[in-house]
């Protein structure tokens, strides 16, 4: 009988090491949200993986969570709240890498989109809305998608916190 | 009791674009009516100059137009009482969206034809599918050309008969070409303009959509007490709805993990061509965070489309079977669950079990975590 019971007893104590460590092995898996925001605005068709990388590294440093930020561009013949169907459509795939690649690097992701009717208006929406501990943004090279130098001076004049300007590579 | 006049019926022939025929089919049909030995009559006619047009409404009675001095310029509109006074068994009334010139009956021609229609006389009329208000933006996005006249989509849902006059894109730029829309010298500026392929298939696609959708709705609506549009409203609003098209429900939650279930069911949504509802059952006073949370979801469904629902109570399954049944819920999708334990399980079936059982006929899908299993192949090659 006390046999039963020591054999019931290690198998009840197997079971819950089992549970315990798969609870554990889950929970070091999934990347938890870091307290600090690293935000990461980017336009245009595609995004640059030097830039991405970039704002991973510094994201991971400081175990931030990444906040990358599509901007999408409402025309001016249209109400500022129509829906965007194809530029969510873009803005989702790019959101869907960054995402991907942010857990490979165990970055945690807070994606977002944020409209207006220019890439300064959507990036003004972008600071009345977000908190932020650090801003990533990339500037435009040989006429490439990214950050023009005015709206990088307008941005550096008028966001508070710490910008961080990448030139990506080719 | 006098009921009056009963209404007239209303036939929509609606197209993508000009050009397509509409008109020249309104006429066609006109003359089958009269030869069939109906009362016919033209109340307003725009054969934009159209030769096959103009010659398909010969032998037709066509009500004179009325002049309408408008800051010193003359405009002609449809003679409304003289419509109303000749009163035809058929009256053919041409731009339903158009909009009247100040200082006549109404401001616009779709009241108009309200007015035909409920003296008792039938009506035949033409739209394009851009005048449709609800797909006003999402055309203008589109084509990047928003047309400024609109009629309500309640026009439309409570015309009698709705035709699809449809061409495909090449066809209508081969028709374009030949000067059968617009006079020569217009001919490629239209073509750089609106009469793209790329535009004209979007237009097309939206045509169709919106014409199945109609018929859709009129199949759920056969029953004869069910026929009027105040009755219409009735069934799409208190009894229990039916299915007309997909319609997504996704549950969320004010977390960052949501928007991987907003994306799934937004594409979802796009390749079905459905409307997409996004709920949150908030069962406590959300923390700072997730109001944040919450804003970001509200400005990322307007971005897409979708409209958010924020639905208070405890119990979870019986809040998404009652927003399911309100709001005619044919798919669900739902993220990945978390873990349950030993006990949890013992508690009972687990939250896709009970909504499966709950919600009988929706469709239930749950959104993978692939982030989840790529940590954990991570972790297993570790």
């Amino acid at each position: 009988m006390s046999d039963i019971r020591v054999t019931l007893a290690a198998l009840v104590l197997a079971v819950l090491a089992a549970w315990f460590l798969r609870g554990r092995r889950a929970r070091r898996a999934l990347p938890a949200p870091g307290p600090r925001r690293v935000l990461f605005p980017f336009v245009g068709q595609a995004l640059s993986k030097h830039a991405l990388e970039a704002a991973l590294r510094l994201a991971r440093a400081e175990g931030a969570t990444l906040v990358p930020v599509y901007l999408a561009q409402v025309p001016r013949h249209l109400p500022l709240d129509t829906p965007l169907p194809r530029q969510s459509d873009r803005a989702l795939t790019l959101l869907e890498a960054v995402e991907q690649r942010a857990h490979q690097c165990g970055v945690a992701v807070d994606a977002r989109i944020e409209r207006g009717r220019d890439s300064r208006h959507a990036l003004r929406e972008m600071l009345q809305h977000e908190h932020y501990d650090r801003i990533v943004l990339s500037a435009a090279t040989n006429g490439g998608d990214g950050f023009t130098p005015d709206q990088t001076a307008w941005l550096l004049s008028n966001a508070p916190g710490e910008i961080v300007v990448l030139r990506p590579g080719d | 009791m006098d009921a009056g006049p009963r209404r007239g019926r209303l036939k929509v022939f609606l197209g993508m674009a000009a050009g397509v025929g509409k008109t020249y089919r309104m006429l066609q049909e006109g003359q089958a009516e009269a030869e069939a030995g109906r009362d016919v009559a033209i109340g307003y006619l725009e054969p934009h100059d159209r030769e096959e047009t103009s010659a398909q409404a010969r032998g037709l009675e066509t009500v004179p137009r009325r002049r309408v001095d408008y800051q010193g310029t003359a405009l002609e509109e449809m003679d409304l009482p003289a419509v109303l006074a000749r009163a035809p068994e058929l009256c053919l009334i041409d731009e339903l969206a158009h909009t009247n010139a100040p200082r006549v009956e109404h401001a616009k021609r779709h009241q108009d034809v309200a007015a035909v229609l409920a003296a008792g006389i039938d009506v035949f009329s033409t739209v394009n599918v851009q005048h449709l208000e609800s797909l006003n933006d999402q055309i203008a996005e589109a084509t990047g050309t928003r047309v400024r006249e609109t009629i309500p989509d309640d026009v439309l849902a409570g015309a009698d008969e709705l035709v699809l006059i449809d061409l495909t894109p090449e066809a209508l730029i081969e028709r374009l070409r030949a000067g059968k829309i617009y006079p020569r010298d217009r001919v490629e500026t239209a073509l750089r303009s609106f009469f793209r392929i790329e535009h004209l298939a979007s237009l097309r696609e939206v045509a169709l959509r919106q014409v199945a959708e109609e018929v859709g709705a009129r199949r759920v609506l056969q029953a004869p007490s069910l026929s009027r549009h105040r009755d219409r409203e009735r069934l799409l609003t208190h009894s229990v709805p039916q299915a007309i098209g997909e319609r997504l429900l996704a549950l969320v939650t004010p977390r960052p993990s949501s928007q991987r279930v907003v994306r799934r069911a937004w594409r979802s949504a796009q390749r079905l061509g459905a409307e997409l509802d996004l709920l949150w059952v908030q069962d406590h006073d959300p923390t700072a965070e997730e109001a944040d949370q919450l804003d970001a979801l509200r400005r990322l469904a307007v971005v897409l489309g979708a409209h958010l629902l924020v639905e208070h109570g405890d119990d979870l399954v019986a809040v998404v079977r009652r927003v399911a049944r309100e709001r005619a819920t044919t798919y669900l999708l739902i993220g990945t669950p978390a873990h349950r334990n030993l006990l949890r399980r013992a508690r009972g079936p687990s939250l896709p079990s009970r909504l499966l059982t709950a919600l009988p006929g929706v469709d239930v899908r749950i959104v993978a975590d692939r982030t989840r299993r790529e940590s954990d192949e991570l972790e297993e090659r570790r």
